[in-house]
């Protein structure tokens, strides 16, 4: 038994908690979400790279969202996922435990939001290489090959709501598109529909977005939709110096008026 | 079951004489990092490195979106402009797996129940499906534990096997099958006799289908069964979108002014709002719920009520998934609770 699995047995056995929210192993290899409850499933956790999905997603699910004695292993997308979930009040302190990694693989324990968002200041939050070269790569192109290449990717797009139904940002109870009266959203997947879908949720996703690219992943035809909220993240950043995922108080900068601001980027 | 040969050039030659009398030929391509059904202007465009395609070949009878007739009021007067059938190319499905083929006998007998669907079995009618045998399989595949087979060829109107030499054995199905090939009968030769068997990828039978049927609905009630084994979904529609027999829609109405049409668009069994009730009463109100619904459909209703299953067993769910819900660990947990 490695570190991980030692210590949700401890922590199951120890009646304290009674499920652990992680990753085991699926299907050819890929990580998966998983939910232990009896501390001899324990040996079934892993943390290593393939765990790369963000799993907040699951803190405010309707079957565990008031068992307090929840405990979730966190990779620093999770993380910065719950910092955000908490300034907009969507998961409250002391409702659960959070086991994250050090470098050397040391597990750190994390019992309040304030412990939360001191750790997620030591992470990294900006892109990594390859997603900043694909933003360059879109920011580079002239406007006519820009429409071009999201006029091609929406085409594709199935509207089967992955990327919503992943994101632990996308919360709403009713979704925009769920509202037929009236109808905001075209319901049929043709491009001009599903370019007011993508396009809404990035914008509503503008300073919430902690750029974890769970969307973009989730997505089964591979559309890099994540490129979209990462444009309104990084806007957030340079317009407001709003960074999601960094303070578990609200500062959104679509939800907070400062007489300070200054609107000049609209023109 | 007749046989012949088609060589890899008689096969070129195939498509591109198809092209150019001008019927639609949908194929698998890449495009993008994807390989999908799309249609085809040359047959170098054709692909035949995928276990299978992303979206099923569900999408040739059964598009994502179908424009049901066209609507316009004027002065109080309501003009309709109904659907045009004429407008139903007649087409070409190839490299077609045996279990997407076989998945359009679910799909008819669902859009053929008690009414006919008249847009569906046209554009069905007017299509013929030229299968591709499977050569290699993933983890995905469970073909053999749901009646199917890689080389099955229930289904397609043909079947191409694809020797080593890179040409194809050529089984003719049906009489739609043996129309194409006497059409074109100077493209096809004698069997040469090879092995078919020893050309198809080998898909291990994990559990039989039948063990599902038997046993899925003694586990209806079990609501803590349902509600873990749906712990991990997320509610999102892709598992159905890409399903080959999945055949829930929608009807929408978009307008602008006076002007508009209805559209059919695929629906899901997975999604909250499914089963949303005008009352705001919402019969399915877990993922549980809809995770029960979603294989009670495939495992017993269909069973039951079409005889017929509502899985081929092509695993496009599973690799769609963005959660890992792998349906066929899914049918053993029903087996083994």
């Amino acid at each position: 038994m490695n570190n991980l699995q030692q210590k949700a047995q401890q922590l199951l056995e120890s009646g304290n908690y009674g499920l652990i929210v992680g990753y085991e192993k699926g299907t050819s290899g890929k990580a998966r979400p998983v939910f232990i409850r009896k501390a001899e499933h324990a040996s079934k956790l892993i943390f290593d790279e393939s765990c790369d999905q963000n799993i907040a997603v699951y803190l405010y699910r309707q079957e565990i969202k008031h068992d307090k004695k929840k405990v979730i292993v966190a990779n620093h997308h999770t993380l910065k996922s719950i910092v955000e979930l908490a300034a907009e009040n969507q998961v409250f302190d002391g409702d659960f435990m959070v086991l994250a990694f050090a470098e050397n693989g040391d597990i750190i324990e994390l019992n309040t939001f304030k412990e939360i968002e001191k750790h997620v200041a030591t992470l990294y939050h900006g892109l990594t290489e390859a997603e900043a070269a694909m933003m360059k790569k879109i920011e580079d192109m002239s406007l006519e090959d820009r429409w071009a290449f999201w006029e091609n990717e929406f085409s594709k797009c199935i509207k089967c709501y992955a990327c919503r139904a992943s994101c632990p940002m996308c919360y709403c109870p009713t979704c925009t598109v769920e509202i037929n009266q009236p109808q905001w959203i075209s319901v049929p997947s043709h491009t001009l529909g599903n370019l007011e879908w993508h396009v809404m949720r990035a914008m509503h996703l503008a300073g919430r977005c902690v750029t974890c690219g769970q969307c973009g992943k989730a997505c089964p035809l591979e559309l890099p939709i994540q490129l979209l909220t990462y444009k309104v993240a990084l806007d957030s950043k340079q317009f407001f110096d709003s960074v999601a995922g960094t303070s578990i108080c609200a500062d959104n900068a679509l939800a907070i008026y400062k007489p300070e601001d200054h609107e000049n980027f609209i023109r | 079951m007749e046989r012949k040969l088609l060589t890899k050039d008689s096969y070129r030659s195939l498509i591109t004489k198809l092209i150019g009398q001008n019927y639609q030929v949908v194929a698998p391509v890449k495009k993008d990092t994807m390989i999908d059904f799309l249609k085809i202007s040359s047959f170098d465009e054709i692909t035949e490195d995928y276990i299978v395609t992303v979206s099923s070949a569900k999408t040739v009878a059964f598009p994502r979106n179908e424009k049901l007739f066209d609507y316009e009021k004027q002065n109080k007067k309501l003009t309709q402009q109904d659907y045009d059938f004429d407008s139903i190319p007649q087409s070409v499905l190839i490299g077609v797996r045996p279990c997407d083929a076989f998945g359009f006998h679910s799909l008819s007998s669902i859009f053929c129940w008690d009414s006919i669907d008249k847009i569906y079995t046209t554009r069905l009618e007017r299509t013929t499906i030229i299968g591709l045998s499977c050569n290699k399989a993933d983890d995905y595949c469970f073909c053999t534990s749901a009646k199917g087979s890689p080389g099955s060829t229930a289904g397609s109107d043909i079947l191409l096997t694809k020797m080593t030499d890179g040409n194809y054995i050529v089984e003719i199905v049906t009489e739609k099958g043996a129309k194409l090939v006497a059409d074109f009968s100077d493209l096809f030769t004698a069997d040469g006799g090879a092995d078919k068997e020893s050309l198809l990828a080998k898909v291990a039978a994990n559990f039989s289908v039948d063990d599902v049927l038997a046993k899925i609905n003694s586990k209806f009630e079990d609501e803590a069964f349902w509600t873990e084994q749906a712990m991990r979904c997320i509610g999102c529609g892709a598992c159905a979108y890409v399903c080959p027999t999945c055949a829930c829609f929608d009807i929408q109405d978009e307008s602008h002014g006076g002007k508009g049409h209805r559209v059919r668009c695929w629906d899901s069994c997975g999604l909250s709002l499914f089963t949303l009730h005008t009352s705001g009463h919402n019969p399915r109100e877990n993922q549980g719920q809809r995770w029960r619904q979603r294989l009670m459909h495939k495992f017993s209703y269909m069973p039951d009520r079409l005889n017929t299953i509502g899985c081929v067993g092509c695993g496009r769910c599973s690799r769609a998934c963005p959660v890992d819900m792998n349906i066929a660990e899914h049918c053993m947990s029903i087996i083994e609770n």
